[in-house]
């Protein structure tokens, strides 16, 4: 079908009730601390990753919590799992392995594990 | 005990300040005349249900405070105004709405504030919509023991919006009424306790965590009791098809705009100095800061003293304050009108 060149355009906004969180979920119930985030930005600060490509852990951790997943999984896999956010967050969360369950979560949700 | 003193000091207001200041100043020997324009002692904090940063009962401070004014000393006359006052020489003479006459030596302005009318900030619907509440009438809901919607349930998500009333140009206040963040914190945690399946968000500028327990309060809201903060000021409230409010805010943090239902929203309304504080300003001219509040002769050594000899601060009128620190600033005033007082009496003899 032709479109005549129009296309339609993603609206911005969160809009967080038809948002799914079900990889939040799956982070909160493995690693509570997540809680704490309070975006201060330490972690997209420290991080290595950050350097080079537009990985930003602040960011993420934010997308997670609105259930924004797309931009996340498009995120999540620049991290070298380095640690250096973990050693810098002032809040104590446990931020490499918000990562790894983040990761953990997408690679179940394809197999439909989540 | 100290002798009995021959001065009279009037005090307006019978709040945190008024009545901490009268306490004192009784057991100094002086005798006061303590005015309240509501029908009871305690302020403001008659208002509350339990007080941040440990969630006490506000009774507790509430019986504090008639303690400290059950004194014979004291005389205090409730439901009742100032009329006017008047300064001769070194003496005020003060006449209250009840037309009784009261020579005084000093003046304690106590005179507290006034809660920011919330129908100034139209868009969040406040008076137009049933489910858009203020602070305090979400104390009375925790007072009567249940947390319910105008549709008589509990609310499945409780929206909480920060500076209300406070860091707006648009109503006319820059300050920061200190105190919201942590109620909005406390009544959090509150909703979170009585409703454990109710969801919350706070919606923050900044979240000004300055006293002492307030940023691990916080801290515990999330970490125990999993409330939600989100960066951004709401925008606007409005009610869909099904009556739920639909707000709209920017989602700083994530840089873009966020949507979502709620079923109540708690407005945490900001202070303003009151009408009735204003109202003596004017008559003694006193000096007003650009917040509002009475301004203080030196903001660092003298905010217990106004630019008139004789008329002395204590508490909100001067500035936002917590109870701990509304009660510091009373028994400070209480130093500087003993002093002022004494050497008076030292010129006299002289």
């Amino acid at each position: 079908m032709k479109n005549f060149g129009f296309s339609s355009i993603k609206p911005r906004v969160i809009d967080y009730d038809k948002n799914n969180r079900t990889v939040l979920d799956y982070i909160m119930e493995h690693e509570p601390s997540f809680a704490l985030c309070i975006g201060c930005g330490g972690c997209a600060a420290t991080c290595s990753a950050a350097r080079f490509t537009d990985m930003s852990l602040r960011k993420i951790n934010i997308l997670l919590k609105r259930g924004e997943n797309d931009e996340v999984r498009r995120l999540i896999n620049k991290c070298m799992l380095c640690g250096k956010c973990t050693l810098v967050c002032p809040r104590g969360v446990n931020t490499r392995n918000v990562i790894f369950l983040t990761q953990q979560a997408f690679k179940k949700l394809d197999n439909y594990a989540v | 005990m100290p002798e009995k003193q021959d001065e009279h000091i009037v005090i307006v207001g019978a709040g945190t300040a008024g009545c901490t200041a009268a306490g004192q100043l009784a057991r100094e020997g002086y005798r006061i005349s303590l005015i309240e324009k509501e029908s009871k002692p305690g302020g403001k904090v008659n208002n509350w249900y339990q007080l941040f940063p440990d969630r006490r009962k506000s009774e507790e401070v509430l019986k504090y405070l008639l303690g400290e004014i059950d004194n014979p000393l004291i005389n205090i006359s409730l439901n009742t105004d100032i009329d006017s006052i008047i300064k001769e020489k070194k003496k005020f003479l003060v006449t209250t709405t009840h037309g009784e006459l009261l020579p005084a030596d000093a003046i304690l302005l106590a005179t507290g504030f006034d809660l920011f009318n919330p129908e100034r900030k139209e868009e969040y619907g406040y008076g137009i919509y049933d489910d858009v509440i203020t602070s305090v009438e979400l104390e009375d809901k925790f007072h009567s023991g249940a947390i319910l919607t105008s549709k008589g349930v509990p609310p499945k998500r409780v929206g909480i919006v920060h500076c209300v009333g406070s860091r707006d140009e648009k109503v006319g206040n820059f300050h920061c009424s200190k105190v919201c963040c942590v109620t909005a914190v406390k009544q959090a945690i509150e909703i979170r306790e009585m409703l454990p399946g109710t969801e919350v968000f706070c919606f923050y500028m900044d979240m000004r965590m300055f006293g002492p327990y307030y940023e691990e309060l916080y801290r515990e809201a999330q970490e125990k009791w999993g409330v939600n903060f989100i960066r951004g000021k709401v925008s606007e409230a409005s009610e869909n098809i099904e009556g739920r409010l639909l707000i709209k805010v920017e989602d700083t943090l994530a840089g873009r705009p966020l949507k979502m239902q709620v079923d109540l929203l708690v407005l945490m309304i900001g202070i303003e100095n009151s009408l009735s504080g204003k109202r003596i300003a004017e008559d003694l001219d006193l000096k007003i800061g650009i917040n509002g509040f009475f301004s203080v002769l030196d903001n660092h050594y003298g905010n217990n003293l106004s630019n008139m000899e004789g008329v002395f601060f204590a508490g909100t009128c001067t500035a936002a304050m917590n109870i701990t620190d509304t009660i510091s600033h009373a028994r400070a005033a209480v130093v500087e009108i003993d002093s002022y007082l004494k050497s008076q009496k030292k010129e006299v003899e002289v």
